[in-house]
């Protein structure tokens, strides 16, 4: 085939810290040829990234770059600022995994998209107008004319993303680097943006490097895949092949990480746990002195669920489909409507004085580990902080007692029980939530999308221990995800949520296999194709 | 857009009344009153001039006849200095405090920024110690030691300029006053800048920017600045209100003939009517002010638009 538009030639990044040198990249090689869709796959911290901001000469400002990386005879590494901004945005461009946050939020989209198109091609305004909205065209955004003066907070993230590809191929460029453009995006959105961007790649003949931790990903866009780990390349070649017979100890064990098994349902005559009917809730937007009546927005529309013990009950949907804001609701965290039960007693008018002793029956664990667990505490105080409120007579001696047991509960070694929440992975951290949830001995936790911070082969372990602990406990799960895969894994019972309505339920079989409703297809297929 | 400014012009109106009617109150409350003076007024004049003033009226009375008088642009006559109504008080030393409060403004925000500006784009190195020093220097020592610093040293030892006075308003009178009013504020302006800048200059879409290949001035002054200066605008707004209305020190320190004296002059000897002023024109700037910071504020960032 052709000769390669980008060949990198070890190329390697180091970052200066307050702890020494940190090697992010240590000696890669790799190249792209026109046409061609490469794969960088790793997880975070595998320096996939960084490799690219590196050669790009967007490093931030305590990093280092050494290596060669040849974009058609000219070294990208230490060229000149003026010489390398004649290549960057023009020959190759890059789109980036924060779809919300990478457009400017004061300049409109037709603005920003004419900005670049003018800069390169020394063209007039008129013409670059023209271009860029011949652009927003080519990524499907509708309206184009009249979206090119909508600001960036005014269009969605799959839009945004959209527009983010515009700017990147307003220039013809020779090589697209996509740094995990589709990670913070819902999964039908996923879905089109990947679309969008393997076809326009074929029509425009150029070449691709896609950085994602997501297999499904890579098995549906790239012809060739490079595997990295700690700054290394640990295998690469043709995608198929390495999907096939991967040779590598830690490619296989990226392959297996995908979610697996199925949850077998509780007992028919298991007793309810939590039954809420016709539970609805209204958010008012606005309003206020003098700006009128404020706008009501249903979140959740009468919806009914039955939780028995022992069971989980997936809950999907996009984001602002209403499935976090029900799980809430449940748990009387927002006020709503409609009855809510928990263990055959009314809960729907208890105050938050009389709700206190049922909050030790009922736990949650939420999405983000470093968010939610305080900085400033260690892990053992973060563990015991509920005993301090459901067991106030409980001595420091019984309550250190517990908090070892519940930390190998989750198999996190309680010795680490003093340090600080920042000293731990994303998955110690999460486990360390869910630490603090059994702790407690609850009947039902809430699981918000526990898994989707995470990489793959910690996601399946994570979902492994709640398992576990559902088993020895005879816990009840509600599970909240986007994420088909880790619910199919997870759930005996599915509630496919849109717009604050139940769209679709039952067993993972009869809807993951044999979806009913539209809307749960489009989800199927873009999970699953 | 305009109906945005004629509702918070309208809610403006609750909120001086509000100012207002506690200010009366609490000025009552303090002891003693705008005729007691230290060796004892005969009790006889001293009722005859409560009577000329309304102050023999019962306090609920008197705050109505205020009212009354305020709505109808009637601030009433200075107790202390009676030649003198407190409107003509202040037309004759408002404008004074006005030209050196704009001046040390423009001063403190062009030179603060550019100062901030500077550092954040050269983050870590001597220029940028050397700016958050000076912005640590001109925040912490007070008004009331660079003013005689300055009159000492080009008042009297270089004899640049001079020591005090207003001097009909000359320059050479003003750069002195102006110079102490601005360091404090262009300290902040700096250090306010300098942080916002540093962390605009980090955001996501700056990267979307380099990576676009854009120029330097398009990523400085467009992308990164527009967005930095949002929190210095919302600092600069109650600067200008606090800057314009005087200080009691540089204008005592400086001799000047502005309004900034009032305040506490006129609270220390309950000249009220001069206090109630003092207090209905800060509150108008205050509120003026807020206003056109919200009002940039929407400018500057579409998301904060107004319906």
């Amino acid at each position: 085939m052709a000769e390669p538009i980008l060949a990198l030639k070890n190329i390697k990044v180091n970052f200066q810290t307050l702890d020494g040198i940190v090697e992010a990249v240590k000696g890669v090689s790799l190249d792209v040829k026109a046409g061609e869709t490469v794969a960088i796959v790793g997880e975070s911290g595998s320096g996939k990234s960084q490799l690219m901001m590196g050669t790009m000469g967007l490093l931030a400002s305590n990093g280092s770059i050494a290596g060669v990386a040849d974009y058609r005879g000219t070294n990208l590494v230490g060229l000149p600022k003026p010489e390398l901004n004649s290549i960057r945005g023009r020959k190759i461009t890059m789109i980036f995994q924060e779809p919300m946050t990478s457009l400017d939020p004061l300049y409109t989209i037709g603005n920003q998209l004419i900005e670049p198109i003018m800069h390169h091609q020394k063209i007039g305004w008129d013409q670059a107008n023209a271009r860029a909205i011949d652009m927003m065209k080519l990524v499907k955004i509708q309206e184009p004319e009249r979206r090119m003066g909508s600001y960036p907070h005014e269009m969605s993230g799959g839009q945004r993303q959209r527009v983010m590809i515009a700017m990147a191929l307003a220039n013809d460029p020779d090589l697209l680097i996509a740094d995990e453009p589709t990670t913070a995006l819902d999964v039908t959105i996923q879905a089109e943006i990947l679309e969008l961007m393997a076809s326009l790649q074929k029509r425009l003949g150029m070449g691709m490097i896609f950085i994602t931790h997501d297999l499904n990903i890579v098995r549906r866009i790239a012809s060739r895949v490079v595997v990295m780990r700690y700054g290394e390349v640990v295998e690469e070649g043709d995608a198929k092949a390495i999907f096939k017979q991967p040779k590598h100890a830690y490619t296989k064990a990226l392959l297996d990480a995908e979610p697996s098994g199925r949850k077998a349902p509780p007992a028919a005559k298991a007793p309810k746990i939590l039954d809420g009917t016709s539970v609805s809730v209204t958010f008012k937007i606005g309003g206020g002195f003098m700006a009128g009546p404020p706008l009501l927005l249903k979140a959740v529309d009468r919806v009914s669920v039955t939780l028995k013990q022992g069971q989980t009950i997936g809950i999907v949907g996009e984001s602002g489909s209403g499935k976090s804001t029900l799980a809430r609701a449940l748990l009387r965290l927002v006020p709503s409507e409609g009855a809510i039960s928990f263990e055959g007693k009314d809960i729907a008018k208890l105050d938050r004085e009389e709700m206190r002793p049922l909050r030790k029956q009922i736990q949650i664990v939420l999405q983000d580990p470093f968010g939610s667990l305080s900085p400033r505490m260690t892990a053992g105080q973060i563990v015991t902080e509920g005993l301090l409120v459901h067991e106030p007579s409980m001595t420091s001696r019984k309550r250190d007692q517990r908090a070892v047991q519940a930390l190998e509960e989750v198999q996190l070694d309680p010795k680490l029980r003093n340090r600080y929440p920042h000293e731990f992975s994303g998955g110690q951290r999460q486990r360390i939530a869910i630490a603090r949830a059994i702790i407690l001995k609850p009947r039902l936790i809430v699981l918000d999308e526990p898994t989707s911070a995470l990489d793959r082969q910690v996601q399946s372990q994570i979902i492994e221990l709640l398992r576990n602990l559902q088993k020895a406990n005879n816990l009840s799960y509600l599970f909240i995800s986007h994420d088909l895969a880790v619910v199919r894994a997870m759930a005996d019972h599915i509630i496919v949520m849109k717009d604050g309505r139940v769209v679709e339920q039952g067993t993972p079989d009869e809807v993951l296999e044999n979806p009913r409703e539209p809307y749960t297809k489009r989800l199927m297929a873009a999970a699953f194709a | 857009m305009l109906r945005y400014v004629l509702r918070r012009l309208l809610t403006a109106i609750p909120t001086l009344f509000v100012i207002v009617t506690i200010s009366f109150f609490l000025m009552r409350v303090a002891p003693g009153g705008p005729f007691n003076q230290e060796k004892g007024l005969n009790p006889v004049i001293k009722a005859n001039l409560e009577r000329a003033f309304g102050l023999d009226l019962p306090l609920w009375k008197q705050y109505f006849v205020y009212l009354g008088n305020l709505l109808r642009g009637d601030f009433g006559p200075s107790y202390n200095l009676p030649d003198f109504t407190v409107a003509e008080l202040f037309a004759a030393g408002l404008p004074i405090s006005l030209q050196l409060g704009t001046a040390a403004l423009v001063l403190s925000l062009v030179i603060g920024c550019a100062m901030g500006i500077y550092a954040a784009l050269r983050q870590n190195s001597w220029i940028d110690y050397l700016v958050t020093a000076v912005a640590t220097a001109g925040s912490t020592i007070p008004t009331f030691v660079i003013a005689p610093v300055y009159q000492i040293i080009f008042g009297l030892l270089l004899r640049w300029a001079p020591v005090g006075g207003w001097g009909d308003g000359t320059f050479a009178n003003k750069i002195g006053p102006v110079i102490t009013l601005a360091l404090p504020f262009l300290a902040i302006f700096a250090r306010l800048m300098r942080g916002s800048m540093i962390e605009a200059l980090h955001t996501h879409h700056i990267r979307t920017a380099r990576a676009l290949g854009l120029s330097d001035y398009s990523i400085i002054v467009r992308h990164a600045l527009r967005g930095a200066l949002l929190p210095v605008v919302s600092y600069a707004g109650p600067a200008a209100a606090a800057l314009l209305t005087g200080s009691i020190i540089v204008e005592s320190i400086f001799q000047i003939p502005g309004v900034g004296r009032y305040f506490v002059d006129a609270a220390l000897n309950r000249d009220y009517t001069l206090v109630m002023g003092t207090v209905v024109v800060i509150a108008i700037f205050t509120i003026a002010f807020n206003l056109i910071v919200d009002l940039l504020y929407a400018v500057l960032d579409p998301r904060v638009r107004y319906e």
